[in-house]
């Protein structure tokens, strides 16, 4: 689960890693009622959206006077923002971010995740803050400090000595940086973070350690135990259709072609978005509906997909093996008539008594289509669209 | 012959009485697998059908010499059933569980690497030998028995696919083995690559990868300098967006790493024979074993 930057920051407050003073506003009063607050100029005003790159896509500026607050948080706040994370179609902003401005002495990069390869939790840090890091790993890879923590053991004094000396941190700043990655791991193993990123991390003249931005993301498979965590999912920044899906523990994601398509299992279903793209369509989207298929599943499934415009045709492919087809292509009928679908279905289903399957779809009086098998599938669906 | 598990094994199964345990032990008592004791805590001295059920693995081990592990456990519990069974001292876990929180699975990893067992998963569909044993929750009559091919995948029904075209293709298999879609697993690709690599009953392999991470991109290498056999190979995810999980918590593009574009050209790059359109995965392994 992706966060918002000013709710990384709060989670960061609460485990003392240091930020900016700062305060989230949904509208142009509110953000410079918090620029009186932090009483004093420059102030930095950011758009809240989930995705990196906002500095170069016009969503980060600073603001000098009151009057600038006001005038940027208008500018900002209901902009379109795009990034190379957004994809062309941008994000609305709802909400920014203003803290108080910073002397920054030097910017570095710092951040924590899971290695899957050691399964270690690593930590990354540079010197080229405020750089994309994959850019830097890509050209200068020894200009990443790379330190591995064994998680049962959790993180040492001579992990934080192999960054900070790596780092060249001036004396002055050894202590509050060695508290604050201290902190910073144990926000991680506490929240169950697949990412923290802190990108730039600053020093600021004064020698203070500052996370200037932060990025966290959290593993959705802990969300069981971090419950208070869930206040901070916004469907906003998510698709509703998307939404609507999670709702029945549907796996959705939309996508840009025209082929809706619902699968049983993970694998199968991107292997079957491959599938539709060699036949020489486009999917409308993944959806996998779990190894085990029912047909409350399928019915969900095809509403959810149905409520996308751009949807011509579906293809549903489920490999049961120990599922019914009988029972299953009852479901599907059942289902098709419910959402009283328009379009045409072409359906691969593979499992026990897949011959009277294939009848009770072809005696259903719908436009369902059975296919054979997966080049029968593909070759169907092509036509359909 | 076959890899890791055979009619030898005795297996016990941890979550025996909730409704998926329940169900996919009597398929595999049913494909002839020998289930020698189930667990769940607070129903020790109940009976599953004619299996006696035990309060806590150590002494399911201890009074039926089970040397296997099936988990059906619900996420929250994965990590601690997975270290339960290592520590009562059974050979192979396999873990079906799905939604073990990451963090956990990187300390039962770090905690395995003190013990001999080995983990299958989690989050996969566990293992199968074709006509021995059946140690998951795959359609057993798909599969062929008697060989030639191992097949080895990080996917569950798009395995059943693989499996089911080789078999109509009349390619049976010595053992098929999902290794998991989590981020972090136990087993991975390149120890299942090794075990067919030392089973002379194994011709050829076939080789069933996803986007994410870069386990294909390491398997392939390792196949270039160790395997003598040929090797099929398949990735899952070409049209998926970076960024987004695709079902499985290990399938997701991070950046420029994971793509499935560059899998394939590794696997290409090192000799493996790969087939780009599923539909046609069965004929290619009939033309390359």
């Amino acid at each position: 689960m992706k966060i918002h930057e000013y709710q990384a920051k709060e989670l960061f407050r609460k485990y003392d890693v240091p930020v900016p003073q700062g305060k989230v506003a949904f509208s142009k009063e509110e953000a410079q009622a918090v620029a009186d607050e932090l009483g004093g100029y420059p102030v930095v005003v950011k758009a809240q959206i989930h995705a990196g790159g906002r500095g170069k896509g016009g969503g980060v500026k600073l603001a000098s006077s009151r009057e600038d607050v006001g005038t940027l948080a208008n500018q900002i706040l209901g902009m379109t923002l795009v990034t190379h994370q957004t994809g062309p179609a941008g994000r609305e902003v709802k909400k920014i971010l203003v803290e108080a401005g910073q002397k920054i002495a030097k910017e570095l990069y710092l951040s924590m995740l899971v290695d899957r390869q050691s399964a270690k939790i690593v930590i990354m840090a540079s010197q080229e803050g405020g750089m994309d890091i994959e850019e830097v790993a890509a050209k200068t890879p020894e200009k990443i400090i790379k330190v591995y923590v064994d998680p049962l053991c959790g993180i040492q004094a001579y992990h934080i000595r192999d960054l900070a000396f790596g780092l060249d941190m001036p004396s002055d700043a050894m202590k509050p940086f060695s508290v604050m990655v201290k902190h910073l791991y144990t926000l991680f193993v506490a929240n169950d973070c697949s990412l923290v990123e802190i990108n730039p991390l600053i020093l600021t003249v004064d020698n203070q350690v500052l996370a200037l931005d932060a990025k966290v993301d959290i593993d959705s498979n802990s969300m069981f135990r971090h419950k208070d965590l869930l206040a901070y999912r916004d469907l906003d920044e998510e698709d509703p259709q998307e939404v609507e899906a999670s709702k029945y523990n549907l796996n959705y994601i939309n996508l840009d072609g025209n082929v809706g398509n619902i699968v049983n299992g993970a694998g199968l279903a991107m292997a079957t978005m491959d599938i539709i793209k060699n036949a020489g369509a486009k999917p409308a989207n993944f959806m996998d509906v779990g190894g085990g298929a029912t047909s409350e599943m399928v019915e969900n499934a095809l509403r959810i997909i149905l409520m996308d415009q751009k949807v011509k045709a579906i293809l549903i492919n489920i490999f049961g093996g120990i599922l019914r087809c009988d029972v299953f292509a009852e479901g599907v009928v059942q289902a098709a008539k419910k959402t009283g679908i328009n379009i045409p279905v072409v359906i691969r289903m593979e499992g026990t008594n897949v011959e009277n399957g294939r009848k009770i779809l072809a005696e259903s009086g719908l436009n369902l289509t059975s296919a054979f098998d997966l080049k029968d599938a593909a070759a169907k669906i092509a036509a359909a669209v | 012959m076959s890899i890791f598990v055979n009619k030898n094994t005795r297996l016990l199964v941890q979550g025996i009485t909730g409704r998926e345990g329940q169900f996919h032990a009597r398929q595999c008592v049913e494909y002839g697998t020998n289930i020698v004791a189930g667990v769940t805590p607070g129903k020790g001295g109940q009976k599953m059908d004619d299996i006696p059920v035990f309060n806590t693995v150590k002494s399911a081990v201890n009074s039926t010499k089970a040397n296997a592990s099936l988990i059906f456990v619900p996420p929250a519990f994965g990590a601690d059933a997975i270290m339960e069974a290592a520590d009562a001292g059974v050979d192979v876990i396999v873990a079906i569980t799905e939604g073990i929180p990451v963090l956990d699975m990187v300390k039962v990893k770090n905690f395995l690497a003190t013990k001999k067992c080995r983990l299958i998963g989690p989050n996969c569909p566990g293992i199968i030998t074709p006509g021995e044993c059946k140690i998951g929750i795959m359609p057993g009559k798909i599969h062929k028995a008697g060989g030639p091919v191992g097949v080895v995948s990080r996917s569950g029904t798009l395995t059943y696919e693989v499996v089911d075209q080789l078999t109509k293709q009349g390619l049976g298999q010595t053992t098929c083995i999902g290794i998991g879609g989590d981020p972090v697993n136990g087993t991975n690709f390149i120890d299942v690559l090794k075990a067919f690599q030392d089973d002379p009953e194994t011709k050829g392999i076939v080789m069933v990868g996803e986007i994410g991470g870069n386990a294909e991109e390491e398997a392939a290498e390792y196949i270039k300098k160790n395997l003598t056999k040929p090797v099929v190979g398949f990735i899952a995810g070409l049209t998926a967006p970076p960024g987004r999980r695709m079902g499985h918590a290990g399938a997701i593009i991070s950046g420029s790493s994971g793509t499935g574009q560059a899998k394939i050209e590794a696997m290409k790059k090192n000799g493996i024979h790969v087939c780009e359109n599923l539909g046609e995965i069965g004929e290619i392994a009939k033309k390359v074993f």
